[in-house]
């Protein structure tokens, strides 16, 4: 999947401007970037729910404009910011509402539908919620119902807008791992927006790191991220150390306060 | 879950809206046996069942079969009408108050069923004609009124009551130029009304309601996924656009023959769909569930209207308005309350 000159944005206004880049095919990318500098934005404009201003989506070499709206929903799914549930629904339903790409009118609801509801339900860890109303749930248990719905849409191509939110830190790093294993396991494409920086390079195989509208850098995180970077684009002065987990960069803010040893 | 399946057709419904559903058809079909055995000339109900298969006395056969029978699935088939699509506007606005009695194309299939009666003298085809397009002009104007790059349930919900009433006076003012007789049976025709209908209404809206069935098979999965934001259904290849406009021609040509037969009947559609909701518990259109709702409303509606105010009979619009009056007052309250009307 990649981007050619796309610019986006909402009635006059642009947002994301003449963006050209690439997201690896059968990795994981992570897009971080303050708050309103179109990272939202530039991921609808990935999944055609924001038509381009300017250049063009291209999805297996060929444009999403020119390409069904039905067909790319069997290869890309999206779980937007903030997503709203119909009143009264139970996790079952909504999550068997994913395979809607996968049916035609007179294609019956089958065992492989069955399967696709049942494995994002055990992935996700609410196969016990599924008679249970959405409405009904915590922040956390809802956003794993999310990820299970757009896990059971079976797509090559996986979108999510800050899908850790509302999640605990057990959550998070599940989630996370629950992600890692779908593209190892089926070489599932993922794209993500983080706000953790950290767990953004922990779990990323390619870092995008965006700034009003324009890509600063991109690339391995272990090779792009400095702390230089972050203060350019967080305007926050940081320390980063190895993770001592994972060998990544881990980012460690400097505050006003706090602040002991030689930075005094 | 359930899944039904007829032919290479198939949905899954939840277990509760199934037993509803059921329960609802039981309920109905007790209900017209009542609406043919009770009243001033009661029967038992051997005596009922008999006459409906014609083998009754000749008394029986006239005053079951011939006269309370067709008024009976007449009542039934335009309740099914109204309450499919007032589940269909109620799920593409999102809002209880999106049902066509509310936002005006009930009474824009009034003005164009008047327009014939009045003023070209049709016939009973011809006013269902004129009601369907009078809806689907009023459903046009509401929808260029309300659209701007996208249509916005909630502008839609205003611009058609808006418009409603603009319709309103139009309908008084052909009913004000109209003569003398004609303008007492339109306005008795206008309170909505079933006395005295026949097996060609009954026919009439029961092939509306044919062709209505095969466009609810087709808008079923959409109108379901519709219920999400515009950007969620988007994402699973929908044009939102496109699914409401289909609705709202399906819900016009439902809600119009409907009209032509039995007159601007208020309520039906505005309270079938919620009655559903909290019947099943469950989201979604539910139209199923909303039409056997609506059909067993309005039967019951019409019995009352035809024996408890004996000597008289009163139209069936009279008391829905009265009994929809107050609930609509009460809803209005309610959704200003959570902020959206
Ligand atoms: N529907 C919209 N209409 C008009 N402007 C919008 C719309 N959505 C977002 N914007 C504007 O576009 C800019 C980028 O917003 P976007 O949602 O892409 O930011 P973001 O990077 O996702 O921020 P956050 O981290 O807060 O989620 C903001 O200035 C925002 O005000
Ligand atoms: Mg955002």
């Amino acid at each position: 999947m990649k981007t050619q000159n796309l610019s986006l944005g909402y009635g006059e206004r642009t947002v994301v401007g003449d963006l050209s880049l690439e997201l690896p095919t059968g990795r994981i990318t992570m897009i971080v970037g303050p708050n309103a500098c179109g990272k939202s934005t530039f991921l609808r404009g990935l999944a055609r729910l924001l038509p381009p201003l300017a250049g063009a989506v291209l999805l297996d070499g060929r444009a999403l404009a020119e390409t069904p709206s039905r067909e790319i929903a069997r290869k890309l799914g999206i779980l937007p910011q903030g997503p709203i549930a119909p009143d009264g629904i139970t996790v079952g339903d909504l999550v068997g509402r994913g395979r809607h790409p996968h049916q035609g009118l007179f294609r019956r609801w089958n065992a492989e539908d069955d399967a696709a509801v049942t494995q994002a339900l055990e992935a996700t860890g609410t196969l016990e919620l599924t008679g249970r109303a959405v409405d009904e749930l915590s922040g956390g248990q809802r956003q794993r119902v999310w990820i299970a719905m757009a896990l059971a849409q079976r797509t090559k191509v996986l979108l999510l807008d800050e899908p850790t939110t509302y999640l605990d830190v057990s959550h998070q790093v599940e989630v996370l791992d629950l992600l890692t294993d779908l593209n190892q396991r089926d070489g599932t494409t993922i794209v993500a927006v983080l706000h953790d920086l950290n767990l953004a390079c922990r779990y990323a195989d390619h870092l995008i790191v965006m700034k009003n509208g324009a890509v600063v850098v991109a690339g391995e995180p272990g090779s792009v991220v400095t702390a230089s970077l972050v203060e350019e684009v967080f305007g926050m002065p940081c320390r980063i150390v190895p993770d001592p987990v994972s060998r990544t960069p881990m980012i460690v803010p400097i505050g006003r306060h706090h602040v002991f040893e030689e930075n005094q | 879950m359930t899944l039904l399946k007829a032919g290479p057709y198939s949905v899954r419904v939840n277990h509760r809206s199934l037993i509803v559903g059921v329960v609802l058809l039981v309920l109905l079909v007790a209900a017209l046996l009542v609406t043919l055995s009770a009243g001033t000339n009661a029967f038992p109900m051997d005596r009922v069942v008999a006459a409906v298969f014609g083998s009754g006395t000749p008394a029986e056969n006239l005053i079951i079969g011939e006269l309370r029978l067709p008024r009976a699935v007449v009542a039934a088939l335009v309740g099914i009408a109204f309450g499919v699509s007032g589940g269909i506007f109620q799920s593409i606005t999102r809002n209880p108050l999106g049902s066509p009695d509310v936002v005006g194309f009930g009474i824009g299939a009034s003005t164009g069923a008047l327009v014939v009666l009045l003023i070209l003298k049709g016939s009973l085809a011809a006013t269902s004609i004129g009601a369907v397009v009078g809806g689907a002009v009023t459903a046009a104007i509401v929808f260029a009124l309300s659209s701007r790059g996208g249509v916005a349930p909630l502008r839609l919900v205003l611009v058609g009551i808006g418009l409603g009433a603009a319709l309103n006076s139009l309908n008084s003012l052909l009913i004000v130029r109209a003569q003398v007789y004609d303008a007492q049976s339109a306005s008795a025709w206008l309170v909505g009304n079933l006395v005295g209908r026949d097996w060609d209404e009954a026919r009439l809206v029961g092939g509306i309601l044919v062709a209505g069935f095969v466009l609810c098979l087709v808008l079923h999965r959409p109108l379901s996924l519709s219920e999400f934001s515009d950007e969620r259904s988007a994402s699973f290849g929908l044009s939102t656009d496109r699914t409401r406009l289909l609705a709202v021609g399906t819900g016009v040509l439902l809600a119009s023959g409907a009209v032509a037969v039995a007159g601007p009947i208020q309520f039906i559609a505005l309270t079938a769909p919620q009655v559903t909701k909290r019947l099943t518990g469950a989201p979604g259109p539910n139209l199923v569930v909303s039409g056997l709702t609506g059909a067993l409303l309005l039967v019951l509606a019409d019995l009352a209207a035809r024996e408890a105010f004996q000597p008289r009979q009163l139209p069936v619009g009279v008391l829905t308005g009265l009994v929809g009056g107050a609930y609509l007052a009460w809803l209005l309250g309610r959704e200003w309350r959570k902020g959206r009307a």
